[in-house]
């Protein structure tokens, strides 16, 4: 089975929804003729990254009555669509989420749970962090969703892979740092390094999606990628341009690898609950929240 | 030693992108820069030439009485060298207005006063010109606060106030600015044979280093000490930091309603662009 996919590495106006919503059909409406199966838009690619006191000014939920997603849904009939917006609950909580549109009906929406508040971030202070990490069923195969600081950590895909996922989708709106005499910002590398070693251990598709642009000082170095099972690269969008990038994933790839390297068949997940119940049981335990 | 090095392709890409961001989405696209011969302002003029194409430049050269004639050739050097806009006003009359009723004025007090001059030209040519002031200072001079508040470090966005200075000579060097400019003594020139080195008491090669184990290596400073620094250099400089954090944010107001300015009243400046 073959799952054409699109890459939609876009820039945004700060806190104008209507405008990125625009652009979003029309990237939409351009993968569609190119006859790609999903389109996958970066973090918060309704809003903007940089909100702040904009955030409750700008959140949607992903139900039909919403107008936003309402067009969003309209658009996501004959393709499947993964766009980042902020979300607010029944109660007024706000969230960094990403939602996955099929066939017009909302199939998932992930709340980024980690909300990196240090250096330059300050998430934690606008933001309600999600509670859950869980796969879905899609037309493709079991997914899992990921919003960037949420893959800085080991342990959510680490539990989408053992929820199921054969196709990692993690957006980012990452503001690029880390400027030495390499060509790339080390953000950049790092980034790709830790891609494509969960591609490589958990014999996965990863597929990422970061957004370009700026916002005040800020850029955003875009290079979005996909790594294949077997942790080769697919695909690579430029880095500081917007871009809609292709990618053809041969999922049949996954037998192929699996068969190679029984990395999931051998995981020991009943040693892994075991020892985490001791480790974090464990009075004066120094790792665990 | 710690390597400063820069990638400067990416320096640009990065930059030119900013210059071009900024300007354009405040609804402008030009820029106006004052171009005083040295090195910093030499190379904003050039990134901004870059970004946004040498005709919607412009750089303003502005002596003072006492300004060295090498400071406006080598201004000169780098409106050639970019193909940006030109002119010259000179501050003389601007700055003895207030400096000739005060006959024992200090020349920090004096220097202040043509940085301030400086900016009140630069600001009103920017309406004329229709273009945003460029910034030209660098990370060093930001963190040492040698700079005159509301002078020299006014302006709308600044493209080289992440770098230090040696890596404002590596990225200047790789963009073509003359050497001439690269290689001289850096000079404030608010009076005759004033050197940046010689007022500070140490060089940028070595604060360089010192700043950025301190800031982005987030070093104490009695690691920086034990790294080989002078204990007494390393103090001289965290007073500098400390001392001049004015300098560096928006003055604070005070607090009384549930919202206030600079504490939950919190946008970007590109806020809806």
């Amino acid at each position: 089975m073959k799952l054409k996919l699109a890459l939609a590495q876009i820039n945004t106006k700060l806190g104008v929804v209507e405008s990125n919503l625009e652009k979003h059909l029309a990237q939409i409406e351009k993968a569609s003729k190119e006859k790609a199966d999903l389109v996958v838009f970066p973090e918060l690619s309704l809003t903007g990254y940089s909100l702040q006191d904009l955030a409750p000014t700008v959140a949607h939920r992903a139900v039909p009555e919403d107008l936003v997603f309402k067009r969003l849904l309209d658009a996501s009939q004959d393709i499947d669509v993964v766009v980042g917006f902020v979300e607010e609950d029944l109660r007024n909580r706000f969230f960094i989420s990403s939602a996955y549109l099929s066939r017009g009906e909302v199939s998932h929406v992930h709340r980024k749970v980690y909300l990196p508040t240090y250096g330059l971030f300050d998430e934690g202070r606008f933001f309600a962090w999600g509670d859950t990490t869980a796969a879905f069923n899609t037309r493709f195969g079991r997914v899992g969703i990921l919003i960037c600081e949420d893959f800085w950590h080991v342990s959510p895909p680490y539990l989408l892979w053992l929820d199921g996922a054969d196709i990692f989708l993690f957006v980012s709106a990452s503001p690029g740092r880390g400027l030495t005499s390499a060509p790339q910002l080390s953000t950049a590398q790092w980034v790709e390094s830790i891609n494509r070693a969960y591609a490589s251990i958990f014999t996965s598709f990863v597929v990422h999606c970061n957004r370009v642009g700026y916002e005040d000082g800020l850029h955003f170095s875009g290079g979005s990628t996909v790594f294949g099972p077997d942790g080769d690269l697919l695909a690579k969008a430029p880095y500081e341009d917007e871009s809609l990038t292709f990618c053809d994933l041969d999922l049949n790839q996954l037998h192929r690898s699996r068969s190679r390297l029984p990395l999931l068949r051998d995981e020991r997940t009943a040693l892994t609950q075991r020892e985490l119940n001791r480790i974090l049981n464990r009075d004066g335990s120094s790792s665990g929240r | 030693m710690k390597n400063l090095d820069i990638n400067t392709d990416l320096a640009t890409e990065i930059i030119s992108g900013f210059i071009h961001s900024e300007t354009t989405r405040a609804g402008f696209s030009k820029a106006v820069i004052g171009v005083s011969g040295g090195i910093d302002s030499a190379l904003s003029c050039f990134l901004a030439a870059h970004a946004l194409g040498g005709e919607n430049v412009l750089a303003v050269r502005m002596p003072y009485t006492t300004s060295s004639q090498d400071s406006l050739d080598h201004a000169q050097l780098v409106i050639d060298k970019t193909g940006v806009q030109s002119t010259t006003i000179p501050i003389g009359a601007i700055a003895d207005g207030l400096i000739n009723q005060f006959p024992d004025m200090s020349k920090m007090c004096q220097g202040n006063i043509m940085a301030r001059s400086r900016m009140i030209v630069l600001y009103d040519r920017s309406v004329e010109f229709k273009g945003l002031v460029v910034g030209t200072s660098n990370k060093t001079e930001i963190l040492l606060g040698y700079s005159t508040l509301f002078g020299d470090s006014a302006c709308a966005f600044n493209p080289i106030g992440d770098l230090y200075k040696t890596q404002v000579r590596q990225l200047s060097r790789a963009l073509g600015v003359p050497d001439i400019i690269v290689d001289k003594a850096p000079t404030a020139d608010l009076w005759a044979g004033q050197t940046d080195e010689g007022e500070l008491g140490f060089t940028y090669a070595d604060v360089d280093q010192l700043l950025y184990l301190l800031v982005d290596e987030r070093y104490t400073p009695e690691e920086c000490v034990q790294e080989g620094f002078d204990k007494k250099f390393v103090e001289t400089v965290v007073k500098r930091i400390q001392r001049s954090h004015f300098k560096r944010i928006m003055p604070p107001i005070a607090k009384l309603s549930n919202r206030t300015i600079g504490y939950d009243f919190l946008y970007l400046r590109d806020w809806g662009t």
